[in-house]
């Protein structure tokens, strides 16, 4: 019976990523074209008759709702079609070889996080007032407020740059080539994962069935491993949907900084560039990532909380 | 699944996704790599000996011969015919070779064509190509690939904004409009070796313009079988001194030399790799961890301290641009106000900004033409020799001459696009008016695309950026955006006898009186007070002392066929480095 609660539950879920995706494209799609200036235009003037061929070639002398349904049709066969400014590639192409970079970095950089972050969460909370409870905090907070602008170049700088150990740019698929950007980009998560985890433990610490648990007799370690740790990640878990969708479609400041060929730089880029199918593509592709994160987050919770059952019988 | 993932193709990216993190692990242990060489331990080159040919001689050369090169954003596309951007035309130079070319210094010289004829009218030129010349993959190099190649390029279907070069060429306007087919273009074959082109009008910088990407020859076979694909494979077929190797979006494109081009026997630089450097301060890090030879730009706040830290690395010349303002003529304050603008003019202590704010040697200017280009030089008006005193001494009489004074200040905006360098330029600026006149100047800031539309409309901008940097070696270039109705004429700048000048100059054959009458142009248009010169733009960058061969030139061009490396010296006392 529970699994096709699940099963039900999964089938509503896809499904209303249907209309969802599909505000999320129309917005995206008009707001783009609503920005000044287009693709083709730049500080030395396009002569008229380049322009309007230019124009016919992407379909930009159509009239705008002609040119959104002709790109719904187009995206319905899985075509973002080609990038306005990165000419020889398609946005699809793009997207390949920019999400394996992203997802792997970011992936790293989650798991990293989530196994650090808990880790010293509980710790502060165990040791709740105390001084490494102030001084875990203290370096948590430090960590969510100092912006991985300033970190970055100061990794490169001490690191790369006057230790020599690691490069200082630049993609390869190399460990060393992603240390810096792993660690830059997991640290503001770890902080913020500690206190979610503080938090919530503390709590959980104080609820009757840990009372309970512990009047038995049972020993600390396995009252927080077996009774107080699946609860006390809950909120952990609901922040890491949008979290890890965030991490694993890149950023802009990392890869910048770290000259990565991700994914982020896309959105910029794209709509500095007023690159309409690449900025779409990219969007879409996000709004995918985000929504199928936030399910498998669900059904991660059904797991952990036994108060959640997508079982519709009970 | 719905299509939408399926359009992205999911499967794909898990298996990427395993796959790299393999790779990853794999790659563990192995290539503990050469960066990481600190400041102290930088090997120097030995002294470069050249033999009588003028090539250096081997014994001073590295064993390997390889260049990596940072190169800015990643280029939109290596299809010479589609290429915009500085990125891409840097990585086409040494792919493709047009008719002429260019020497080490940026002078315009022979390339696949050995000479040519001008004809009396300077509207047809006659070439004549070498005779042994071949592409990349052995098909022989002939007048028909160019005239196949020049036609691609403006073919409507091809669509390409860098055609606009090409519009001299006698009919292309029409082949372009689609109103004749792409066959009626005035580019014929007399035979295997040799071609004629006829112009519109004569066009003194042609020549210059055949040098460009978009007159590259692209190999028929090669576009014909690829379609849209040809130019981003090992498969591109070239006839420069490289071959392309690989190319990995936004990591590196990599260039491989070509045995079979034209001068292959004096090409020394065996590989060439470019690596996109998007962040100007993280190339220069990665420029002293050694990872690069050669940078694109260096960030304009760090110039003192890689003065004092990298003198040898450190190199900045002179470039063919101008940075300047504009004013809106078509609107108040400025229209019919000359006496307002010249006071603006003159109250601006230019050596402060290149001094202080840009700090990069960039070298004030009176005038719109940077010097050194191609031999003509600059109009400078009667102010530039007076002292800042004096400058703003006047300033302040025709400030207050144009009706404004403390009780009743001058109100403007300064507008400019987002950037750090901009700020800074134009708030020196405000407060030297402020200091000086009194004015009262806000800036306005705003995103490039915005910034271009409002400069455009001219309707609510008053004083704004402009500057220009040349495509080709010739100041018609920069007078020619103060034509009556020219597009980019944001300053809605108008004066008859400009334009006459201006038409002179495109018929006028011989290069004396061409360039007086450009210079008496320049005068017209400074002496009306349309634009506010700042500066003159420089390159600056850090490159490998190893790396020799190069010549600073004003159109910043560095072929990396006229590079090689010089070998390090070997420690003096070995015992001592342990």
């Amino acid at each position: 019976m529970r699994q096709e609660g699940v099963m039900h539950h999964a089938v509503v879920r896809l499904l209303g990523l249907v209309p969802t995706l599909l505000v999320l494209i129309t917005i995206a799609f008009f707001l783009i074209r609503m920005a000044p200036g287009g693709p083709f235009d730049g500080e030395k003037i396009l002569p008229a008759e380049i322009r309007a061929n230019l124009d016919a070639n992407y379909h930009l002398d159509e009239p705008l709702v002609q040119q959104y349904f002709r790109y719904l049709g187009q995206i319905l066969t899985g075509d973002f079609g080609p990038s306005f400014q990165y000419k020889d590639w398609t946005v699809n192409e793009l997207i390949a070889q920019g999400f394996p970079v992203s997802a792997t970095l970011g992936g790293l950089a989650m798991l990293a996080a989530f196994i650090l972050g808990t880790l010293i969460g509980t710790v502060a909370a165990l040791r709740q007032n105390s001084a490494t409870d102030y001084s875990i905090m203290g370096v948590a907070m430090l960590g969510i407020s100092i912006p991985n602008f300033v970190i970055a170049p100061l990794l490169i700088l001490v690191l790369a740059v006057y230790a020599g150990w690691l490069p200082a740019g630049g993609w390869d698929w190399s460990w060393q080539r992603m240390v810096l950007p792993v660690i830059t980009l997991a640290l503001p998560v770890v902080a913020y994962i500690a206190r979610l985890t503080r938090g919530s433990m503390i709590e959980v610490l104080h609820s009757n069935y840990i009372r309970t648990a512990r009047a038995k007799g049972l020993p600390e370690s396995l009252v927080i491993r077996r009774h107080a740790f699946k609860p006390a990640i809950l909120p952990v878990i609901s922040y890491m949907g949008p979290a890890t969708a965030a991490l694993i479609t890149g950023s802009v400041v990392i890869e910048r900084i770290y000259s990565i060929p991700g994914l982020g730089s896309y959105f910029v880029q794209g709509a500095l560039n007023r690159d309409y199918t690449l900025v779409m593509g990219v969007v879409i592709f996000y709004g995918v990532v985000i929504v199928v994160l936030n399910f498998i987050v669900d059904l991660l919770y059904a797991w952990l909380n036994p108060r959640i059952r997508y079982d519709e019988t009970q | 699944m719905t299509p939408l993932m399926q359009a992205v193709s999911t499967t794909a990216f898990l298996r990427g996704f395993l796959v790299s993190g393999l790779l990853a692990l794999a790659a563990c242990g192995d290539n503990d790599g050469d960066f990481g060489r600190s400041p102290e331990q930088r090997p120097q080159p030995v002294e470069l000996v050249l033999l009588e040919s003028g090539q250096p001689d081997p014994a001073v050369l590295a064993r390997e011969q390889i260049v990596r090169r940072g190169n800015g954003e990643e280029p939109e596309t290596l299809d010479p015919h589609l290429a915009l951007g500085m990125p891409a035309s840097h990585i086409l130079r040494d792919l493709f070779e047009g008719l002429t070319s260019e020497s080490v210094d940026g002078d315009l010289v022979p390339g696949v064509a050995l000479r040519w004829n001008i004809s009396r009218d300077a509207r047809t030129y006659t070439f004549y190509l070498h005779r042994d010349l071949v592409w990349s993959n052995g098909d022989p190099l002939t007048a028909e690939d160019f005239v196949y190649s020049l036609r691609r390029a403006l073919d409507p279907e091809t669509a390409s904004s860098a055609a606009r070069t090409l519009m001299p060429i006698l009919n292309a306007r029409e082949v372009l409009a689609g109103e004749v087919p792409v066959e009626e273009l005035a580019i014929s074959l007399l035979d295997e070796h040799t071609m004629q082109i006829t112009l519109t009008g004569p066009t003194p910088y042609f020549l210059e313009l055949l040098a460009s990407p978009v007159a590259y020859p692209v190999n028929r076979r090669n576009v014909e079988e690829l379609g849209s694909q040809f130019s981003k494979t090992a498969r591109l077929v070239s006839n420069g001194a490289y071959v392309l190797v690989d190319w990995k979006p936004r990591t590196l494109i990599e260039l491989q030399k070509n045995p079979r081009f034209r001068e292959a026997g004096q090409t020394i630089m065996e590989r060439v790799i470019y690596i996109p450097t998007e962040d100007r301060a993280t190339e220069v890090k990665q420029f002293r961890a050694g990872e690069l030879d050669w940078t694109n730009e260096v960030p304009n706040n760090q110039f003192k301290w890689l003065q004092s830290h990298y003198p040898d690395e450190l190199v900045v010349s002179p470039w063919m641009g101008s940075y300047f303002f504009g004013f809106n003529l078509t609107q108040e304050p400025f229209i019919d106000n000359p006496s307002l603008r010249m006071a603006l003019i003159l109250s601006i202590d230019r050596s402060i900004i290149t001094d202080k704010v840009t700090q990069f040697g960039e070298m004030p200017s009176f005038a719109l033409v940077p010097p050194g280009i191609d031999g003509y030089v600059p109009f400078s008006p009667e102010y530039t020799d007076w002292s800042q005193g004096d400058r703003n001494h006047e300033a302040r009489r025709l400030y207050e001459q144009a009706g404004y004074s403390e009780e009743n200040p001058l109100r403007i905006e300064i507008r400019y696009n987002t950037s750090d360098n901009n700020k800074k330029i134009a708030l020196a600026i405000a407060s030297m008016w402020k200091q000086t006149l009194g004015v009262n100047a806000t800036l306005v800031n705003e995103e490039f695309r915005v910034f271009l539309q409002n400069r455009e409309q001219k309707v609510i901008t008053q004083v704004f950026r402009a500057g220009w940097i040349s495509d080709y070696n010739d100041p018609y270039s920069f007078l020619e955006l103060f034509r009556t109705g020219h597009a980019r004429n944001d300053y809605g700048y108008s004066n008859t006898t400009f334009d006459a000048l201006l038409d002179e100059v495109g018929t006028e054959r011989v290069r004396a009186r061409r360039e007086r009458l450009m210079f008496e142009a320049e005068r017209v248009l400074i002496s009306d007070h349309v634009i506010i010169p700042v500066f003159t733009y420089v390159t600056k960058r850090l490159v490998n002392p190893h790396l020799k061969g190069w010549q600073n030139n004003v159109m910043d061009h560095h072929p990396s066929r006229f590079m090689f490396m010089l070998k390090s010296l070997e420690p003096e006392t070995p015992g001592e480095t342990q």
